[in-house]
């Protein structure tokens, strides 16, 4: 049997299969907050690019200790794989003791991607809660490469407090532009802290977009989104307009071993990004 | 140039009221504006007024002696601030400190409070506006309560 560093001189990944991780070595190891990092990553042999849509995901590999799914937080068009993640579970609070030149195994790209293209000549309302601003900065580099293909481009963020604003010069750039409004607001504030305070739903109605001409895309604690959802819906996008990333068990990443199944969906294959009609079902049913 | 009956009645908080009510409500209005830091009301104070805000962002606060002064929600543009004029006793509960450079429209709560005892529709319309802000405050704090972010999102 071939191992696994010999079949990545082929770095095809549906060449290999998409159950065997590639090795890729990490470039960059940066710290975004206390618990949550993001890692460059770049193939350990070969040099075609790692081609994904913005929204999929992919399993990662820490040897010795197991995989979890986490969302590319880079842009398709710009070099360079990303992910960014916080330190929760046994495999990511190993993965935050890697550093530069470490090894990791990446499988994938898996899933669907945000609807960057089918959101053209509408406006965009990006809703992102807490750690689900890794997953949408892809969609957002993508929207502004080609801003003027699309209406009014609004991210509202939410967070726990402001030491848990995630990529905080990227939000500075886009705050200061002139075609893109970002409303940050946090749980709770400290003194020092001039912003607003309170959920990030609260921050939907002050958006001021065209309900009838609206994609959203929401990422998110499932509560949030739901209620974020029900937010669109108040002021009158519909319900096919508004999508979201869900998250469930993914292991085999193809819709073949079962864990991630939600209801007669797999999130893995079908998901992870679904239009809000698509399961607005299924959110609520306990069972599954 | 625009009145303050015209700015009301352009506001959801006053949509469909009437046109005789909203008059009625416009003479109880005026106009105020607070420099940034400066507290537009302080908790146990009496409660006569309610500001719709048409500019800036205004702290709702409590304070703590360990962690001194504690923003539990912002208000901004086109929010309504303060509902404790019309529950007795008529305090305020919290502290309201204008963030930015703040202007709004003040309503005197306690003129609006003997009209609504005197003609009872004006106090079920204006009782069911404030009930809807209510129930979308009582929403955010409660999913604030949930602390959604601090486990894994």
């Amino acid at each position: 049997m071939a191992s696994v560093l010999e079949i990545t001189t082929d770095t095809s990944p549906v060449s290999i299969g998409p159950m065997v991780p590639r090795p890729f070595v990490i470039k960059r190891f940066r710290k975004e907050t206390d618990d949550t990092f993001t890692l460059e990553l770049e193939p350990k042999e070969g040099r075609s690019p790692f081609a994904f849509g913005p929204g999929q995901f992919n399993m990662v590999y820490v040897y010795g200790v197991g995989e979890v799914p986490i969302s590319i937080s880079g842009s398709p068009s710009t070099p360079g794989l990303f992910h960014t993640t916080r330190a929760v579970g046994t495999v990511t609070k190993a993965m935050a003791k890697l550093k530069k030149g470490d090894v990791v195994g990446i499988r994938g790209p898996f899933g669907t991607t945000w609807p960057v293209k089918e959101a053209r000549s509408h406006d965009v309302v990006v809703v992102a809660g807490g750690i689900g601003l890794p997953p949408l900065r892809g969609a957002i580099y993508e929207i502004l490469a080609n801003r003027k293909d699309y209406g009014k481009v609004v991210l509202l963020y939410g967070v726990r407090t402001p030491a848990d604003i995630l990529f905080k010069d990227e939000l500075e750039q886009w705050r200061a532009r002139f075609d893109m409004e970002v409303f940050i607001t946090v749980d709770r504030a400290v003194a020092e802290w001039r912003g607003n305070v309170g959920v990030v739903t609260t921050l939907i109605s002050k958006a001021g977009f065209d309900p009838h001409n609206t994609i959203a895309i929401v990422v998110g604690p499932e509560v949030m989104m739901r209620f974020t959802a029900l937010e669109f819906i108040k002021l009158g996008v519909k319900a096919d307009s508004i999508y979201m990333s869900m998250e469930r068990n993914m292991k085999c990443g193809i819709g073949l071993c079962g864990h991630c199944q939600f209801g007669p969906l797999f999130v893995c294959k079908d998901g992870p990004v679904f239009r809000y009609s698509q399961i607005k079902e299924l959110l609520v049913k306990w069972e599954i | 140039m625009e009145t303050l009956e015209r700015i009301l009645g352009q506001h959801p908080f006053f949509k469909n009221l009437g046109a005789e009510y909203l008059q009625l409500v416009t003479g109880c209005a005026s106009n105020v504006r607070f420099e940034p830091d400066n507290f537009i009301f302080r908790e146990g104070e009496e409660a006569n007024q309610f500001y719709l805000i048409r500019e800036g962002r205004v702290a709702l606060q409590a304070f703590s002696p360990e962690r001194g002064h504690i923003t539990v929600e912002t208000l901004g543009e086109g929010d309504i601030l303060g509902w404790s004029w019309l529950i007795p006793p008529y305090n305020w509960h919290f502290d309201a400190k204008a963030v930015d450079l703040t202007r709004a429209i003040a309503l005197d709560g306690k003129c609006l409070r003997r009209k609504c005892e005197e003609d009872h529709h004006l106090g079920y319309e204006l009782l069911k506006r404030f009930a809807h802000i209510m129930e979308q405050r009582l929403e955010s704090t409660r999913l604030q309560l949930l602390d959604l972010y601090g486990v894994r999102s």
